[in-house]
């Protein structure tokens, strides 16, 4: 029952962002404008300093990924849609674990672009050790997407929604943003610094376990006006 | 207000009274002279601060789970001392760095992570000022992320950057209190922990008489 | 239609009742002491002008919505008590209406299908049939009428024979004879056991349909008695009195 409900938002997010697109398509233009953007404040004599790569890949993953949050609960805020799956008689966490996988799609796809791009930009060796970068993207955006999910749906019903979101946002999910910069600027160094990428990664997945086991834990209490 | 609240205003006034004496007494440290004296002022105030984080979070959980609006009078309150202590704290820090290590701000872990912690609460008021009706229940739950994450801020931000000088400084002064140090920092200790207890009563008291004011608008209109 | 729900074990009841309910919002006050009976068979009138609080009355009634005081009870038990199975016993039809506009008919109606364990493929088409959508189901719902939506709405709020039907302001923009099809519909439900809950500024179609009139006025029950004609002077003397 947990499980298929989660399935069914998942797949009903999925048949309404196939039809056009659109928060797909303006994610990724906006993450690509932060890469410009922040190349512009690093870039010096066409050279950008060693550890730039990693810190513009995970600013242009959150800045975007708050794009993509506010963007898919305002589709279910438009006709009070998220009022409607909290009336369903399933599990209400398997609400929460159905968008959450939606916005785990989107910043996936996000980093897909993301990352060749910035490798190609800055020639930085970002497909050195392939695994343990795509560990380090999968912990930090499910740690980030964990809280970004639960402030998004609780927000809903708040008229200021759209200035918490990254009030709220920013602050808590720090800890994510250190551990996924560091553990990719580990990465970044010739030879790559495996040891201390898996140390971030630790810290990372640690902190995933918590967030979400959080999340999963106030959900019904947050969503009950 | 409670019974308790007269004789602790007074024991916390005496160690107010005595702490400075006590400060003015200790030896000048070797290295870092008169400066060395924001210690006396600075630890307590992050002392004060994280008690301050750690009432909060207990009062969100049990406003968010239980309802009970005295949990959430408790939470707010704290959040605002969080606030308060925070920021005696993040003023004294670079006093102290700019002669330490002759910069006002060097990203130095314990500041940076006390300030990151200082940050996720003034979202707290935000969101119960600005959120408008229900905000206390999402309030509740960034009091709740903001100490769940706080070991984690403060773990990634020590590997991030360590250049603290004094990272032992504090268990060192008090294994050795020989060095007179340690009874001056304890006393100012306890005194801002008092005084946090008392601004919490306060605030609390004050909360409370605010409710009882919004029930008295209500009970008119019947 | 009928109760073919009730093999699924949720927990069925032929009452709901609020007792001494309030919601507060800060100092705000959306519902004060309200006590209300509907039973199954009944078709209660809620009116009131707007913002006296019926949208908070039927969210308190959907379980969205938790009571600042007082108690909401199905049958003899508290909602808390029954937890997440009780709504499968509620259907509500919101101001809002509860559809995806950028899904097609068809598809709201099996994704909601499905979320309530429905076998869709054998509710769904004859749920558009009933809306008169036959011919749209497969266009997107943003292309739709409002009254189209409003059918459509009201489609999707009653896919699984909810127990309680809750219906907030079910008129708006529905033609004349899709009002007295709608009529009909509350009729029938009411008919077979359902208890039913409607929400309406509009007295003139709440005349004659509803058995039970429920007058709120600033968060306040000042009438709950039987409906009989004449709700108009009668309903005018209740909010013009106070």
């Amino acid at each position: 029952m947990f499980l298929r409900t989660a399935l069914l938002v998942l797949k009903k997010d999925f048949a309404i962002e196939v039809k056009t697109l659109e928060i797909l398509v303006t994610t990724l233009f906006f993450a690509v404008s932060c890469v410009l953007v922040f190349s512009f404040a690093f870039v010096k004599e066409g050279q950008a300093p060693p550890d730039a790569a990693a810190g513009i890949l995970w600013i242009a993953i959150a800045f975007s990924g708050t794009l993509a949050l506010g963007r898919t609960f305002e589709r279910e805020r438009y006709a009070e849609t998220l009022r409607a799956l909290l009336l369903a008689p399933a599990p209400r966490p398997a609400l929460y674990v159905g968008k959450l996988l939606g916005i785990l799609v989107l910043l996936a796809l996000d980093a897909l672009i993301l990352v060749p791009l910035i490798a190609l930009l800055f020639t930085a060796p970002l497909f050195a050790r392939p695994l343990l970068l795509l560990l380090l993207l999968a912990g930090g955006t499910v740690g980030f997407a964990a809280v970004g999910t639960l402030f998004a749906a609780m927000l809903i019903r708040s008229r200021t929604r759209d200035v918490l979101l990254p009030i709220l946002l920013y602050p808590i999910t720090v800890p994510v943003i250190i551990c996924g910069v560091r553990g990719t600027a580990a990465l970044l160094e010739s030879p790559p610094d495996e040891t201390t990428a898996v140390m971030w990664l630790g810290i990372l997945f640690a902190l995933d376990v918590v967030f979400l086991t959080l999340a999963l834990w106030t959900f019904e209490p947050l969503m009950t006006e | 207000m409670k019974k308790s609240f007269v004789p602790l205003a007074v024991v916390t006034a005496l160690l107010f009274v005595i702490a400075p004496i006590l400060i003015a007494r200790a030896p000048y440290e070797s290295e870092m002279l008169l400066i060395q004296k924001i210690f006396y002022f600075h630890v307590p105030s992050w002392v004060a601060m994280y008690c301050g984080l750690l009432v909060c979070a207990v009062g969100s959980i049990w406003y968010l789970f239980k309802g009970n609006r005295v949990a959430d009078r408790y939470a707010e309150s704290a959040a605002e001392l969080v606030l308060l202590f925070g920021l005696n704290g993040l003023v004294s820090g670079p006093l102290w760095a700019r002669k330490a290590w002759g910069v006002w701000w060097q990203w130095d872990a314990k500041l940076t992570s006390a300030l990151l912690l200082w940050l996720i609460f003034v979202a707290y008021l935000l969101v119960r000022k600005y959120g408008g009706p229900g905000s206390e229940k999402l309030a509740a739950a960034v009091g709740i992320f903001g100490a769940a994450v706080s070991p984690f801020v403060y773990v990634s931000v020590n590997i991030w950057r360590t250049i603290h000088p004094k990272t032992s400084v504090v268990p060192d002064i008090v294994k050795n209190p020989a060095k007179g140090f340690a009874a001056p920092l304890l006393v100012s200790m306890l005194a801002f922990v008092l005084l946090f207890v008392l601004l919490l009563m306060v605030r609390v008291y004050l909360a409370a008489h605010q409710d009882a004011l919004d029930e008295l608008y209500l009970a008119h209109e019947d | 239609m009928s109760f073919d729900g009730a093999q699924d074990g949720s927990p069925d009841f032929d009452s709901v009742r609020l007792v001494d309910a309030s919601r507060h919002f800060g100092r705000r006050r959306a519902l004060t002491k309200v006590s209300l009976t509907a039973r199954a068979g009944d078709i209660v009138g809620l009116l009131g002008p707007n913002g006296a609080g019926k949208s908070t009355l039927i969210g308190l009634l959907s379980t969205i919505v938790a009571p600042t005081s007082g108690e909401v009870r199905f049958g003899n038990q508290l909602s808390r008590e029954l937890g997440a199975a009780l709504r499968q016993r509620i259907g509500l039809l919101a101001h809002e209406l509860y559809v995806y506009p950028e899904l097609s008919a068809r598809q709201n109606l099996t994704f909601f299908a499905q979320l309530y364990g429905l076998n869709a493929d054998a509710v769904v088409t004859p749920a558009l049939e009933r809306a008169g959508l036959g011919d749209r189901g497969d266009d997107d719902v943003a292309g739709f009428s409002r009254g189209m939506r409003q059918r459509l709405a009201l489609e999707r709020a009653l896919l699984h024979h909810p127990r309680l039907v809750l219906f907030d302001e079910p008129f708006t923009g529905l033609d004349d004879s899709a009002v007295r099809v709608v009529s009909d519909r509350l009729r029938r439900l009411a008919g077979d056991g359902s208890i039913v809950v409607v929400a309406t500024h509009d007295l003139d179609l709440a005349d004659g349909l509803v058995t039970r009139v429920a007058v709120i006025r600033e968060g306040r029950l000042i009438a709950d008695e039987q409906a009989s004609t004449g709700l108009r002077a009668r309903y005018r003397s209740a909010i013009g009195g106070a």
